[in-house]
């Protein structure tokens, strides 16, 4: 399976959270570590999108998008910024 | 608020190609109209949607090739021969087509002119794509930071923009180097073989210099060259990286 960064679901990430969020940080609630959601580790070709932690491979979010309802499950989060706008 | 377009949330635009340009036997770059366009930065994509007509729709993200000062957004596509996209973009799209396209996006991996620290840019392959926009907006906006481009294709036969950078290379700060891996010996006068830490080491900037770096193309390249930078003593809040995806490396 082909793995990518955040920065390739930044638009599903701005049509979702409606600005900017490759450059929000995002705290893993598994590891602590907090990093900007561009270096998110990606898999798109889920039925919708997966992104782990870059270090502890920890599931942090996962968007499936249905009819054109995204249901966007960010709990593996411990704490996630606004979107910033560009 | 007179005289300012407020930009709404993120939606899907019609994109008609005006243009198409083969840049190599499988790589072509589209030009599109859009009618809303709020412009872009250097290093932004966009995500391309297709619909085929039972309703099936596929997604996939294009870097920008064009400067913000260019006139037309333009994409460069390389076909994967097995791939699901890209052989559409480059070998069906026809001019006067429609395509979805919604964007500009991505804040992270991009470049403006009003950053004066030294720029090193890394490609493997169509990683290149978003440097394009980077070097002609640096020579747009007159920039005179030093910023430096390292790529790397298979062989001068897959080589994009070659002739773009020859005429870009040397002028204003830039410098481009072209390394060559699978290209036959004796067929190519310069660099040859992968970028690896000794490439890095001889044609890289500096660390002490503290450029900002950028890394793009297929993931197993980025996380190589990023790694081996990193080693190199360059800070790792100073590189950026942007993964095409696939495994190879050019
Ligand atoms: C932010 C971003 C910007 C991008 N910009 C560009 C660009 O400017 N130009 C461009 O040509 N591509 C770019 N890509 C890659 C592009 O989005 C597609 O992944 C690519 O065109 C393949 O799509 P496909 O449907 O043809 O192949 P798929 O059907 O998705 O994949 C076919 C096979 O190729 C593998 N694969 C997927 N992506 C790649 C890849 N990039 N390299 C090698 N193997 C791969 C898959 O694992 C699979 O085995 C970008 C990707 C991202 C995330
Ligand atoms: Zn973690």
């Amino acid at each position: 399976m082909t793995t990518f960064d955040g920065n390739a679901i930044a638009g599903t990430l701005n049509a979702v959270f409606g600005g900017e969020m490759t450059t929000a940080s995002g705290t893993c609630a598994s590891c602590g570590a907090t990093e900007l959601l561009a270096q998110l580790r990606v898999y798109r070709d889920a039925p919708g999108v997966v992104a782990r932690c870059e270090h502890c491979d920890a599931i942090l979010m996962v968007i499936v998008e249905k009819r054109g309802i995204a249901c966007v499950d960010v709990s593996g989060f411990a704490a996630l910024e606004e979107p910033t706008q560009l | 608020m007179a005289g300012t377009a407020l930009r709404g949330r993120l939606t899907w635009q019609q994109a008609t190609v005006t243009g198409l340009v083969a840049e190599t036997s499988n790589t072509r770059s589209i030009v599109f109209d859009l009618p809303d366009w709020p412009g872009h930065r250097a290093g932004q994509h966009v995500d391309v949607r297709l619909t085929a007509e039972d309703g099936y729709q596929a997604e996939r993200s294009y870097s920008i090739a064009s400067a913000p000062e260019d006139p037309h957004v333009v994409l460069t596509v390389e076909r994967l021969d097995d791939g699901e996209v890209s052989p559409y973009l480059v070998d069906e799209l026809r001019i006067g087509d429609e395509v979805e396209l919604r964007g500009p996006v991505g804040g992270h991996f991009v470049w403006e002119s009003t950053c004066d620290s030294p720029v090193l840019l890394v490609a493997g392959g169509s990683g290149v794509v978003p440097f394009r926009s980077m070097l002609r907006h640096h020579a747009a906006a007159g920039s005179t930071v030093p910023m430096r481009l390292l790529y790397s294709a298979r062989s001068r036969e897959t080589l994009i923009y070659a002739d773009e950078f020859t005429r870009l290379g040397g002028r204003g700060g830039i410098d481009i180097r072209v390394t060559l891996t699978r290209e036959n010996p004796g067929t190519w006068p310069g660099e040859r073989g992968r970028i690896d830490r000794d490439f890095l080491t001889r044609t890289g900037l500096p660390p002490a210099e503290e450029p900002l770096v950028y890394v793009c193309g297929p993931t197993a390249f980025v996380e190589t060259v990023a790694n081996t930078l990193v080693d190199l003593g360059h800070g790792p809040g100073r590189i950026r990286t942007e993964r095409f995806g696939g495994t190879g490396t050019p």
